[in-house]
């Protein structure tokens, strides 16, 4: 899917739609920028009045808590009017098609729109089809993209290892129903990673999946080796179709995260996870709950960075 | 036309300061110039209070014309704003707008006793109202003409003029 309609005239980002094809100097004024809201979020007043007088549209065609949870909280720290629809229950039931919904919602005065679907291409297909004042972030399209987890998954790395030229990170799981996944390779390939390992079963892998510049390794103890950020993924049991797996116990036998595989991992390394976990599936309690854990921390971050990415967006 | 020197300003600033306040007085300086003043001055009047930073960028009145720039530094206060007396510092006074974003800045960490303003150099061409209380020199330039405060590697500070386009 083209970049273009990302970038406008100026090398300006108009909408967030992938992390493909942004320049590293985009993804790194989002992460700067986070930076600075992460001292807003710490002071008495938790807001700024940057998007005063901005309407701010979550439009979820899938349920989300967190994601549509983190995205209204940092809309309200900028000061924004949020207006939560879950589409699923609304009109979308009656026939009314994608681009009626926003028509409607553009002819209430939207100013942007984030937008989580379950088809890859929702939120491009609305960005095409909005006036040049409106923004489109995609808060995860099908198999295809979730940028804002790559962005706060990227703050979160940067925060902990101080950078992205010396790092190790492999990716751990369902990486072929995973749209976290391919947001985050591209992330870490442009910020410089220089090692990207993906960990999993060939079932759960993409055809392909190394010519996006990564390392695959079906063994985990082989791939976990002197790592320095472990980012699991979750077994997306609802996009399965089909037995790709014998069962989720035997999943977690091969590739669940305990503690005695997270050892081969340098002893320094972080775990990452972008929730909702399963815990006993992907992930063990003992690890989720542990020391090197950060999991938490990435929650709390994903809000400056949603900050940042509205901020830098609604100005331009 | 010469500018002064911007070490005898920052001195005359810092003299104005230990005359006039007290030694719980909090320094906030405003990036960049005004951070590197705001550092000086708490070196030289040896002030017991960490000095704070502002970045203004997301209070500033241009948002809607000129969106955010990159290099956006994160704001700092590490002392409690709630009734404190804090003077705010920048390098170059010219129409408020940047002291009126700092000021509301400084209030969403609480509420201040009292908030003076230090300038190294006030250039006039006031759009609000906004007045010093300590200032090292009034200058007056063309309107298309611009002071920036810039440090050399020694850290010395000198104060360059430069020309509009026309």
């Amino acid at each position: 899917m083209n970049t273009d309609l990302q970038i406008g005239a100026g090398g300006k980002l108009q909408h967030l739609l992938t992390i493909e094809g942004l320049p590293p100097e985009i993804l790194l004024q989002i992460l700067d920028t986070a930076r600075s809201f992460v001292s807003v979020t710490e002071r008495e007043v938790k807001k700024v009045p940057l998007l005063r007088g901005k309407a701010i549209f979550n439009l979820f065609f899938e349920p989300s808590t967190r994601t549509r949870t983190t995205f209204e909280i940092a809309a309200k720290r900028l000061s924004a009017d949020v207006v939560n629809l879950n589409i699923a229950t609304s009109s979308q039931t009656k026939g009314e098609t994608l681009l009626d919904t926003v028509a409607n919602l553009t002819a209430m005065h939207a100013d942007m729109f984030i937008v989580r679907h379950g088809e890859s291409g929702a939120a491009h297909l609305i960005a095409r089809n909005v006036g040049p004042h409106i923004h489109v972030i995609n808060a995860g399209d099908g198999r295809h993209a979730h940028p804002t987890q790559a962005l706060l998954d990227m703050f979160t790395i940067r925060h902990y290892k101080g950078g992205f030229n010396d790092l190790r990170v492999a990716i751990v799981g369902d990486i072929l129903h995973s749209r976290v996944a391919r947001s985050e390779i591209h992330a870490l390939t442009t910020l410089g990673v220089p090692e990207v390992r993906v960990i999993g079963p060939r079932t759960l892998l993409p055809r392909q999946v190394q010519n996006l510049g990564v390392q695959v390794f079906h063994d985990m103890e082989a791939g976990l080796k002197d790592v320095d950020v472990v980012m699991m993924l979750r077994l997306q049991h609802e996009r399965m179709n089909g037995s790709l797996l014998p069962s989720a116990g035997e999943f977690f036998k091969s590739y669940g995260l305990t503690p005695e595989k997270l050892a081969r991992a340098k002893p320094d390394a972080i775990v990452m996870h972008p929730g909702p976990m399963n815990r006993g599936v992907e992930i063990d309690s003992a690890v989720a709950d542990g020391r090197q854990s950060v999991i938490l921390a990435q929650v709390t971050f994903g809000i400056a960075v949603r900050m940042a990415v509205m901020g830098i967006l609604a100005g331009n | 036309m010469t500018l002064p020197d911007a070490e005898d300003l920052i001195a005359k600033l810092a003299e104005q300061i230990r005359r006039d306040a007290g030694p719980r007085v909090a320094l906030v300086g405003i990036y960049t110039g005004g951070v590197w003043i705001a550092e000086r001055l708490h070196q030289m009047l040896g002030l017991s209070t960490p000095m704070g930073t502002i970045d203004v960028a997301f209070y500033r009145d241009d948002y809607k014309r000129t969106g955010l720039r990159a290099g956006v530094r994160p704001s700092d206060i590490p002392f409690q704003v709630e009734d404190a007396d804090i003077i705010l510092v920048d390098d170059v006074l010219y129409t408020g707008r940047t002291i009126r974003a700092a000021l509301n800045e400084i209030f969403d960490y609480g509420r201040p006793t009292s908030i003076r303003l230090a300038a190294l150099v006030d250039r006039g061409g006031r759009q609000l109202p906004i007045c010093p209380q300590f200032v090292g020199a009034e200058v007056e330039i063309a309107s298309d003409q611009t002071i920036e405060l810039r440090r050399d590697q020694s850290g010395r500070f000198n104060l360059t003029l430069i020309a509009g386009s026309t």
